[in-house]
């Protein structure tokens, strides 16, 4: 039923942006990779399952203590965080352009640090910058 | 199609689950000492392996060294946990560890001490939780999973030690290993992203008079294990029966 109902959502959303996109034209998500090729998983996997693998490892890290998990934000963070800007947030960021372009919201950041540690300033930066 | 459809009824398989069962008796029996087992020990520290319920930490803080206007352990949290925010009003400020100041009204005698999350074995924080996001680790030490915390803030009502605290903020400068945020409550986490690397508490490496003391309740070869059988401490209001990790001495 869900199924059924994900297909027909996007088969109208198709019929609804299809004359939008002819014209206006919604802006592809530019994407730096700034490590290609270093990534866990092949790109189609990363991009259906990111979500999938960082509930899991998030579970597994916080409530077992099991902190060797492949799929980590911090890991993620550390590659995919721009160069210039240190993020992965921010225009042109790695996950805030994607999310923008599909329309997801993203909660991470409400607690997490999108910046990654090697960019990190102020009073705690000393500290998350320790190896 | 004839074959029974239900594992548990299928007569091998329930034969090979109980040599299974067997053969992990056997390995089991590898005692190194009377009640130490190979397999505990490298299951308790194998870093993949995660928090085991072999172990429950556990912290002892003598009140008779801790100085009177000290704070370091409270400055060593801030640091550690990216506590750094600026509040408008101070009773909204987040409180991990506190200092307290105690003195008997009739013989004047003072203590100082910090307090923070007493990391219950019954905590009181996990019963009351709605979500299921207060929780207990198999190593006893209590956590607040923010990604099911809803901010109802019920276990800062049940915990008798004022413990946890409300993020009223939108927070930017957290500490990469310590995700901390707006419309989530918090508590001492006995600094578990250390102590899953074999560290010890911020606050116990800083307390420059050495009287927080932090180790493994059940290991009867720990310091603290030692120490909690030899000498008197104090469970903070004992007669609720939560069996804290935290103990004090000389109050």
């Amino acid at each position: 039923m869900a199924i059924m109902k994900r297909t027909l959502v996007g088969l109208a959303a198709i019929l609804l942006l299809a004359p939008i996109c002819a014209t206006a034209g919604v802006p592809k998500p530019n994407l730096t990779i700034e490590n290609p090729g270093q990534c866990i998983a092949p790109v189609q996997e990363m991009r259906v399952n990111h979500m999938k693998m960082l509930n899991h490892s998030r579970d597994r890290a916080l409530r077992q203590g099991v902190r060797t998990e492949k799929a980590n934000l911090i890991g993620c963070i550390d590659c995919h965080a721009s160069k210039e800007t240190g993020s992965v947030m921010g225009k042109g960021g790695f996950c805030e352009e994607c999310h923008t372009y599909t329309a997801v919201k993203l909660d991470c950041w409400d607690c997490h640090q999108p910046k990654s540690a090697r960019f990190r300033t102020g009073a705690a930066a000393a500290e998350g910058a320790k190896p | 199609m004839n074959e029974p459809r239900d594992p548990v009824d299928n007569p091998s398989r329930r034969g090979f689950v109980g040599a299974a069962a067997a053969a992990g008796a056997g390995l089991g029996v590898l005692a190194l000492a009377p009640g130490l087992h190979l397999v505990e020990v490298s299951e308790a520290n194998a870093p993949s392996a995660g928090a085991s319920s072999k172990v429950r930490w556990g912290m002892l803080i003598d009140t008779n060294k801790c100085s009177s206007g000290c704070d370091a352990c409270v400055k060593a949290c801030a640091s550690e946990n990216g506590i750094n925010e600026t509040v408008r009003d101070p009773r909204q400020a987040s409180q991990w560890i506190r200092k307290i100041e105690l003195k008997e009204p009739r013989s004047g005698r003072e203590h100082s001490l910090p307090m923070m999350c007493q990391h219950c074995a019954h905590p009181p924080c996990v019963d009351v939780c709605p979500t299921g996001a207060s929780m207990k680790r198999a190593d006893g030490i209590v956590l607040v999973d923010r990604h099911t915390c809803i901010g109802c803030r019920y276990c800062m009502l049940a915990c008798p030690y004022k413990a946890r605290s409300f993020v009223h903020l939108r927070l930017t400068e957290q500490n990469p290993e310590v995700p901390r945020g707006i419309g989530c409550v918090e508590s001492c986490t006995f600094c578990v992203q250390r102590v899953d690397k074999g560290l010890k508490p911020a606050c116990v490496e800083a307390c420059p008079e050495g009287a927080m003391l932090f180790g493994d309740l059940k290991d009867p070869n720990s310091e603290i294990a030692r120490r909690i059988a030899q000498e008197k401490t104090t469970q903070v209001r004992g007669d609720l029966r939560l069996d804290l990790g935290v103990r004090y001495q000389g109050i």
